[in-house]
């Protein structure tokens, strides 16, 4: 139970095209993350996958089933919102109840479920009081147990952390991970923040503009992605980008390296700059090297780096981290020792 | 700025408006509480007497009072059971998308800008009337009897009236706390299986909870007073069967001449104005706590 088709789906508002023609098969269980920047309509493919949106064409099908025309209750899918969207009035215990009670369970049961899922996000102390009375973070436990109690066939969270302070991010990221563990129930999870995507996912869908840009795990995505815009995305600090001249017979049009692929050399190496900010994080030292045509990169240097702002140093970094891309910022697939011969021959 | 010279200083500046605000109030009730005890009547000039508690007794044992009592009362119940049921219903059908909705909610808004005498001259001349008015034409055509408002329910007709008036301030504060209510509830709900239905009960009216109490508290204050309606279509009649206790007032002080017996019916309508402040505050005041 769980596996969710998309087939040609698009919508739009109006004249605009939100999503464009688009397929996707999310497994049976796995943790898919819809990841991408503000506006690029991974949140509103979420909404019509809940039936929260309608969609322009194209079918949605759930567990094989054609779900496009269904009203959200009927598809079996619980969602977790920004705003956790509880009911502010009901008391914890009612919040969960809810679905259950609109579904006509008996009080027997509910009060069983709600006691297992209380007991799972430990928020048995908790059931007898509002919402308002919670912090943030038990806030988006009740919203997780009010979707849980429902046994659906798929959760779907629109960036549900957002509104938790940094360290009870990283928390509930644990939890909810965790939760994944022990459900094994399909999950489909927006954000625009990388790092989550990167920690939590099984896969990721990579948004750009209504469209895929590329889905795999995240190390794929890290490894091998399939443009500019993929390699920029996936990776904290961004990779760096360093525009080429055209060469005969290369198609390269610019260069990508990560932060932590670049290496500091003693020796002349393929770039070299001046040192600008230095951001000391103890474990690994940020450094902003300016070349000298103008370009900026991120240098990743160990935790005690005794350079100083206005060094000159020299970078170089493995031929088989650096990725190439053409001009339409597709990537070019490594050559392979003999192509690169003929390159550098031509 | 909490330094005690800024608080003190706030203190002095605010003075001149308390002092007077206050003086505004204390100086009529005085004077009301004082005329309460006298034997003063227009008609009968000469020494004003102190006859203790004769008044109250006077005003408390007329039958009219008892009447005009629970005419207030049922026409205040009325008005407000009216315009917060009305005002619910309006609010939400002017929440949805309907083209043209800002020309709708100014024509619905704009009863509230007709004065209280013109709006119940219009009801009593234009649609109650029972020869020429709109109601009497409707039931001509239907082939029915025209109804005679003002003389055989003339309570129900001032209700109606009051409630015309009222209906669009109680729109107006329903239609903004609908506004207010977080979308992705609603949404949630419809994941969770509600209906239209229970959405209302369980989402939509709760969330009304405080802005209709602020409905009830104020409207409250205003139709305990209501008396041009009154004067302008029944007089209070026929008999004292639309006679309110602010009318009754009127009718012993400015009609009767009798200044001491109109001014402790105005001293008996200050309490019971704030018995059933009272009351309210208690019963539904905690609604606005949080």
């Amino acid at each position: 139970m769980g596996s969710i088709t998309l087939k040609q789906v698009t919508k739009s508002f109006g004249d605009v095209n939100v999503i464009k023609p688009l397929d996707l098969h999310i497994r049976e269980g796995e943790f898919i993350v819809f990841v991408g920047p503000s506006g690029c309509g991974k949140s509103t493919l979420l909404r019509m996958i809940a039936g929260l949106e309608d969609t322009t064409s194209g079918t949605i099908e759930i567990d094989g089933e054609d779900a496009t025309a269904m009203p959200p209750a009927k598809r079996g899918l619980a969602m977790v919102f920004q705003s956790y969207a509880l009911y502010p009035h009901m008391s914890v215990r009612n919040n969960i109840a809810f679905p259950l009670k609109r579904a006509k369970v008996a009080p027997a049961i509910i009060e069983e479920k709600i006691t297992a899922a209380a007991k799972m996000l430990n928020l048995t102390d908790y059931l007898d009081r509002k919402p308002g009375q919670l912090s943030g973070g038990q806030r988006q436990r009740v919203a997780i147990g009010r979707a849980i109690v429902r046994q659906p066939s798929a959760f779907l969270f629109d960036e549900p952390l957002s509104n938790l302070d940094a360290s009870l991010r990283v928390n509930m990221r644990l939890e909810i991970s965790e939760l994944h563990q022990s459900l094994a129930t399909t999950m489909i999870y927006v954000t625009h923040d990388q790092v989550e995507a990167m920690t939590m996912a099984d896969r990721i869908a990579v948004f750009n503009g209504g469209i895929i840009e590329q889905v795999g795990t995240p190390l794929e995505l890290y490894q091998r992605p399939v443009n500019r815009f993929v390699a920029g995305f996936i990776g904290s600090p961004k990779m760096n980008f360093i525009d080429v001249d055209m060469k005969a017979g290369d198609p390269t049009c610019s260069l990508g390296v990560r932060p932590e692929h670049l290496k500091i050399t003693k020796q002349q190496g393929l770039w070299s700059g001046e040192v600008g900010v230095i951001e000391h994080l103890g474990s690994e030292t940020f450094l902003h090297v300016h070349l000298a045509n103008g370009s900026t990169l991120t240098v990743k240097a160990d935790g005690e780096c005794p350079l100083q702002h206005g060094d000159k140093i020299n970078l170089t970094a493995d031929d088989n981290k650096i990725m190439h891309f053409d001009g339409a910022g597709m990537t070019i697939p490594s050559l392979s020792w003999e192509e690169k011969a003929v390159v550098k021959s031509a | 700025m909490a330094t005690t010279q800024s608080r003190t200083l706030a203190k002095m500046m605010l003075l001149p408006s308390v002092t007077l605000l206050l003086a505004w109030m204390i100086v009529p009730l005085c004077m009301t509480l004082y005329f309460s005890f006298l034997d003063y009547n227009l008609l009968m000039p000469g020494e004003n007497e102190f006859i203790g508690f004769l008044n109250y007794e006077f005003f408390l044992t007329d039958p009219a009072f008892i009447e005009s009592f629970f005419n207030t009362l049922l026409l205040v119940g009325g008005v407000l059971f009216i315009t917060i049921g009305g005002g619910i219903g309006l609010a939400i059908l002017l929440d949805q998308a309907i083209w043209g909705r800002n020309y709708v909610r100014i024509m619905v808004l704009a009863p509230f800008f007709v004065m209280p005498t013109v709006s119940a001259l219009v009801w009593k001349n234009m649609f109650m009337n029972p020869v020429n008015g709109l109601f009497a034409h409707f039931a001509e055509f239907l082939g029915v009897a025209p109804i005679d408002f003002f003389a055989e329910l003339p309570l129900l007709s001032i209700i109606i009236i009051v409630s015309w008036q009222w209906l669009p301030f109680a729109t107006l504060i329903l239609l903004t706390a609908i506004q207010s209510l977080d979308r992705e509830q609603l949404e949630a709900a419809d994941l969770d299986g509600a209906g239209p239905f229970s959405k209302f009960t369980y989402i939509v009216l709760p969330h009304l909870s405080r802005a209709v109490t602020a409905v009830i508290l104020i409207e409250t204050i205003f139709l305990l007073s209501i008396f041009a309606e009154i004067l302008v279509t029944t007089s209070g009649g026929p008999g004292y069967s639309s006679t309110n206790i602010t009318y009754l007032i009127y009718t012993q002080s400015l009609l009767q001449f009798d200044v001491g017996g109109g001014s402790a019916g105005g001293i008996v309508a200050v309490i019971i104005a704030n018995i059933v402040a009272i009351f309210l505050m208690r019963l539904i005041g905690k609604n606005l706590e949080g």
